[in-house]
């Protein structure tokens, strides 16, 4: 049976200078910039959810609507403050499911 | 893909911070990066630059920001600093300034500074002037970055949707490029593809903008620069013996 809404998840580095920033503040923060560059009908078709966030390693995958993708990607490249704080996210990996998600981004690591 | 950044605000005179933000476009996946330089600048700091790309495996691109007043100025600029370095870039600020740079060969990149729509002179007499004499127009990223934290980005995007698609058609070389003085502010050449959403541009033509574009810019200058140059087209293959 095939899924009505195809999924992508991304796997994220969330860079900060000054600390480091929490999982709502990640979170909020993409979803405010969906909202003010694609408004309240992009931001209903972009099914934003943080799946995984680890503090630590400043690492992060988020999922989104398949068809938003594009949107999603524009939305997190100009994500430059959070908490007032400057930042940077850069997307590392984009898949169809975390299992494979999860393979690349360590293989990507292992790598290099 | 070899991706080019031709407007990394590396700080000469800092070079610790220089160091991070040429580190941090290797680490992103840049392999040629143009620093903007001041004319004046000695060539013991140019070469300090140089060796401090090389040592994070970037190919160095010397570049100069011309930011005249008047037309007079920037030919004046042109004909002293050409040959000194590799890729010219013509600020500008009027409409009178955007026309004699965008008709004159020796520039490579117009640069429209300005996040207000009323100052950016980029419209089709600008683009088919810079069509015949191969100008590219530069589309800096952190301005548009910038344009977001400031509320001024509605303006500013509809502009650039009208640049884009103009330069589009009369066939106006894009070029794209971070501008980036702080590492937060670079983002990876995908990132900034994806950003060319927000301006219509889809990602062939943005990837483009961020690899083979800037690259001809440089390539085509530094054939110029090489000592085989005779004209467009024209080379010494090699000298004839004996005369």
């Amino acid at each position: 049976m095939t899924r009505l809404v195809r999924r992508r998840y991304l796997a994220l580095k969330i860079e900060c200078e000054e600390g480091g920033v929490d999982q709502r503040a990640v979170s909020d923060a993409v979803w405010n910039t969906v909202l003010r560059l694609f408004g309240e009908v992009g931001c209903s078709q972009a099914g934003l959810y943080l799946v995984h966030f680890d503090e630590t390693k400043e690492y992060a995958v988020l999922r989104c609507s398949h068809k938003a993708l594009p949107m999603v990607k524009a939305a997190i490249a100009s994500v430059t403050k959070i908490d007032n704080k400057p930042t940077a996210i850069h997307v590392l990996r984009v898949s169809g499911s975390i299992k494979t998600l999860s393979k690349k981004v360590d293989g990507g690591r292992a790598r290099s | 893909m070899r991706f080019v950044d031709l407007c990394l605000c590396a700080p000469w005179t800092n070079l610790e911070q220089a160091k991070r933000l040429i580190a941090k476009s290797a680490e992103l996946g840049y392999s040629q990066i143009g620093v903007p330089l001041p004319a004046t600048i000695r060539e013991e700091a140019v070469s300090q630059m140089r060796q401090i790309s090389e040592e994070n495996g970037l190919d160095f691109v010397t570049r100069l920001d011309l930011a005249p007043k008047s037309p007079d100025e920037l030919l004046a600029g042109l004909r002293r600093f050409r040959s000194k370095f590799e890729v010219l870039a013509a600020i500008c600020n009027s409409k009178v300034m955007a026309r004699q740079a965008a008709k004159d060969r020796r520039v490579d990149l117009l640069c429209f500074r300005s996040l207000d729509p009323r100052k950016r002179f980029f419209d089709r007499a600008e683009a088919e002037l810079a069509s015949a004499s191969g100008a590219a127009l530069e589309i800096c990223l952190a301005q548009m970055l910038s344009s977001l934290e400031v509320n001024l980005s509605v303006g500013f995007f509809s502009r650039l949707r009208r640049e884009a698609s103009i330069a589009k058609s009369f066939r106006v070389p894009i070029v794209f490029s971070s501008g980036a003085s702080e590492p937060l502010l670079l983002r990876k050449p995908q990132d900034y593809a994806a950003l060319s959403l927000l301006f219509d541009v889809d990602a062939s033509c943005a990837l483009e903008a961020l690899s083979v574009n800037p690259a001809g810019v440089v390539e085509r200058n530094r054939r110029k620069q090489s000592s085989d140059y005779v004209a467009p087209g024209v080379r010494v293959v090699k000298e004839a013996r004996g005369r």
